[in-house]
C-alpha cells in the first residue's frame, strides 16, 4: 500500500510538473466549454419554439444539455487518454530509471497500481475541470445531481480501462510517441467497433459491438448504472493490468 | 556475503554468462574486470534481481535471488552503467523518492540524505534538476543513490566510465571511502582502474571467468613481463622478409613471443613480449643491429586486457583453468 502511493505521487508531480498537463487542461475546458455552449444554445432555442408553438413540451435540462456534453467529452477523452499513459512506461525503459524501480524491494503489481492510479487521477482532473462549466446550470435551474455523477462514474471507469490498456502498450516499447500512437489506433478501434451493429444484426455482430468501450457508456450519460457495463469496463481494466504485469516479467526474461 | 555458482545466462541468440562461479567476502572490494561484452553487466543484473539466471544460482547475504528477491533487494545498492535519474526531479528530492522505495521514511531517511549528500559531495546541486547535471555530478547522485538506504552490498557496473580525469580521481577516492561499511562489486575494462580500487579481482572474458586472485598477486605475476614495440628496417636497400626478422627475434634469450604488426616501406614494426622477470630491450637492440638491420624504434608498451587474458591462460594453466 504503502508502496504504490510512493509511486503515485512520483506520477502525478511529473505530470504536474510538466506544462503539457496544463495545456491539456486548459484545451479540454475549453472543447467541453464549447459543447455545452452549443448544447445550452439548441436547448434554448428549441424552448423558444415549444413555447411559441403552445404546445408546451416538458423540456428537460439533463437530457437536452448534460447528456449530450456528457457523451461528447467520452469521446475527446480517447485522445486524451495516450497523452496521458503513454509516457508510464517508455520513459523508465528509455532513461534507464526502470533498473532503480526493478531492483527496489517493490513488487511489480505496486509498480503498476501506483502508474495506473495515477494516471486516473490525471484524466479525472482534466474531465473535473472541463465539466465545471456544467455546474453553471446549477446556477440557473434546478438539474438532477443524480445523473451528473453517474455519468462521470461512467467517464472514469471507461478512461480507467483505456489506461490499464495504454499502460500495458507502454511497456512494450521504449518510445513514448510509439506507445501513444499505438494506443489512440486501439482508443480508436474500440470505439468505432459498434458501428458494425447498425449494419449488421448477426450475433458476431453483437460480439464486436459488445466490446466497444463507447456502448457501456450509453447507459451512463442517460444516469442509469447498469451492472452488465460495470463489469465489462472492470474486466477490461483487470485484463489490461493483467496484461501489464506478464509484460514487466517478460521483459525482465528477454530484457 | 555473495555467492554465484555455475551461474548461466543465455539470450535469445547467445550466451552472454556461461557457468560462472566466485564468492565475495563480506567487506571486500571486487573488481570485475573484462573487455566490453564480457558480460560483466549481465552478471551484475542477475544479482541485483533485474534478470533471471538462465542455470545456476546466485545468493546474495544468503538470500537466493530468485527464491527471496525482496530480501536480496533490500540488502543491494545498485548504480547501473547510465545512473538512473529522473530529469525533471531536483537532486534532494530523487533522493527522497529513492529512500522511500527503499523502505526508509521519516527522520531517518532525512538524516541518511544528508549523510548520503555530504558523503557523495553533491551539497552544492541539492536543488538542481537532475536533468541540468554534469556527467560527473551525476555519477555521484547515482552513487548517493545507491548508498542511501546503507545497504550491505554496493554493484557498480563501469562507475569510472565517461568521467573525465579528474573525476575519475574523485569517484574512486568516493568509492574507496565506502569500502569500510559495504562489500562493493565494481565492473571495468580498464585494468589500472582495478589496481587502484580493489583487493580481489574477477577477470571474465566473453562470458567465461578467466581468473580470480588478489590484486597483488595478479600485479606481481603482470609487472614481470612487458613487452616493447620495435621497428626495423634493412640498413642497405636490401629487401627483408618478415618472417626472418620474426625468427631472429625469437631466438633473442628472454622473448616469450613476438608478434607482427606490420610493414610499411621496408619499415617492420613487431611486438615483443618478455617472459616473466626478465627485461629484453637491451638484448633485443644488441641483436638487431649486430644483425646488421636498422633499428628506428625501441619503446616498451603496457599490456592491453587482451594480452592480459593470454598471459593469465598461457604462462599459468593452473590459474586460468580456476574456472571450475
Ligand atoms: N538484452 C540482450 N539481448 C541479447 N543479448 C544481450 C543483451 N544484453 C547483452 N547481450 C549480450 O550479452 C553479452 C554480454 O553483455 P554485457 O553483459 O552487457 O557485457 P559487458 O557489460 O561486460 O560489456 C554481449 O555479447 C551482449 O551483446
Ligand atoms: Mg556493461
Amino acid at each position: 500500500m504503502k508502496n504504490i502511493w510512493i509511486i503515485l505521487r512520483k506520477e502525478l508531480r511529473s505530470y504536474f510538473v510538466s506544462p503539457i498537463a496544463y495545456g491539456l487542461m486548459a484545451f479540454f475546458a475549453l472543447i467541453a466549454g464549447y459543447f455545452f455552449y452549443v448544447a445550452t444554445a439548441i436547448f434554448v432555442s428549441r424552448g423558444m419554439e415549444s413555447a411559441m408553438s403552445g404546445r408546451g413540451m416538458p423540456m428537460n435540462v439533463n437530457e437536452w444539455v448534460i447528456r449530450p456534453v456528457l457523451s461528447n467529452v467520452s469521446v475527446i477523452g480517447l485522445f486524451l487518454i495516450p497523452m496521458i499513459s503513454m509516457r508510464l512506461f517508455a520513459e523508465e525503459k528509455r532513461s534507464g530509471t526502470m533498473e532503480l524501480l526493478v531492483t527496489s524491494p517493490i513488487r511489480d503489481i505496486e509498480i503498476i497500481l501506483g502508474k495506473w492510479f495515477a494516471a486516473v487521477i490525471m484524466y479525472a482532473c482534466i474531465l473535473g475541470l472541463a465539466l465545471l462549466n456544467i455546474l453553471i446550470l446549477f446556477g440557473f435551474g434546478k438539474p438532477d445531481w443524480r445523473p451528473l455523477l453517474v455519468g462521470f462514474l461512467g467517464l472514469l471507469l471507461q478512461g480507467g480501462c483505456l489506461l490499464a490498456i495504454g499502460t500495458f502498450i507502454s511497456t512494450t516499447t521504449r518510445s513514448q510517441i510509439v506507445a501513444g500512437v499505438a494506443t489512440f489506433a486501439v482508443c480508436l478501434l474500440l470505439w468505432v467497433l459498434d458501428w458494425v451493429s447498425a449494419y449488421e444484426t448477426a450475433p458476431w455482430a453483437k460480439v464486436v459491438a459488445y466490446m466497444s468501450v463507447l456502448t457501456h457508456f450509453e447507459p451512463f450519460s442517460k444516469g442509469v448504472i447498469d451492472t452488465k457495463d460495470v463489469v465489462f469496463y472492470v474486466t477490461m481494466i483487470f485484463l489490461g493490468l493483467f496484461l501489464t504485469a506478464r509484460s514487466m516479467e517478460s521483459l525482465r526474461w528477454r530484457a | 556475503m555473495i555467492k554465484v555458482e555455475g551461474l548461466t545466462k543465455r539470450y535469445a541468440r547467445n550466451v552472454a554468462v556461461d557457468d560462472i562461479s566466485f564468492e565475495v567476502q563480506k567487506g571486500q572490494i571486487v573488481g570485475f574486470l573484462g573487455p566490453n561484452g564480457a558480460g560483466k553487466t549481465t552478471t551484475m543484473r542477475v544479482l541485483t534481481c533485474f534478470l533471471p539466471p538462465t542455470a545456476g544460482t546466485a545468493s546474495v547475504a544468503g538470500f537466493d535471488v530468485i527464491q527471496k528477491p525482496m530480501e536480496v533487494k533490500k540488502r543491494i545498492g545498485y548504480l547501473p552503467e547510465t545512473p538512473p535519474l529522473y530529469p525533471e526531479m531536483e537532486v534532494n528530492e530523487y533522493l527522497t523518492f529513492v529512500g522511500r522505495l527503499k523502505g526508509l521514511s521519516g527522520k531517518n531517511l532525512a538524516s541518511r540524505i544528508d549523510e548520503v549528500t555530504e558523503r557523495c559531495a553533491i551539497g552544492d546541486v541539492r536543488n538542481k534538476l537532475n536533468g541540468r547535471l554534469s556527467k560527473g555530478y551525476r555519477q555521484r547522485v547515482g552513487l548517493a543513490q545507491a548508498t542511501i538506504h546503507n545497504p550491505d552490498v554496493l554493484i557498480l557496473d563501469e562507475p569510472t566510465s565517461g568521467l573525465d580525469p579528474n573525476q575519475i580521481i574523485h569517484t574512486r577516492d568516493l568509492i574507496k571511502g565506502l569500502a569500510g561499511d559495504h562489500t562493493i562489486i565494481l565492473s571495468t575494462h580498464i585494468l589500472p582502474e582495478v589496481e587502484a580500487m580493489c583487493e580481489q579481482v574477477l577477470i571474465i572474458n566473453k562470458g567465461k571467468l578467466v581468473a580470480t586472485d588478489s590484486v597483488a598477486n595478479l600485479t606481481r605475476r603482470l609487472r614481470g613481463s612487458e613487452a616493447v614495440l620495435v621497428e626495423i628496417e634493412a640498413r642497405d636497400a636490401a629487401p627483408l622478409e618478415t618472417p626472418v626478422i620474426q625468427q631472429k627475434l625469437e631466438q633473442v634469450a628472454g622473448v616469450s613471443r613476438v608478434v607482427f604488426r606490420h610493414e610499411k616501406d621496408g619499415r617492420h614494426v613487431f611486438e615483443v613480449e618478455s617472459l616473466q622477470g626478465r627485461s629484453v630491450r637491451a638484448d633485443v637492440a644488441r641483436a638487431v643491429v649486430e644483425t646488421g638491420w636498422n633499428l628506428n624504434e625501441l619503446h616498451a608498451v603496457g599490456l592491453s586486457l587482451e594480452e592480459v587474458f593470454l598471459q593469465l591462460t598461457s604462462s599459468d594453466p593452473a590459474q586460468g583453468a580456476e574456472k571450475k
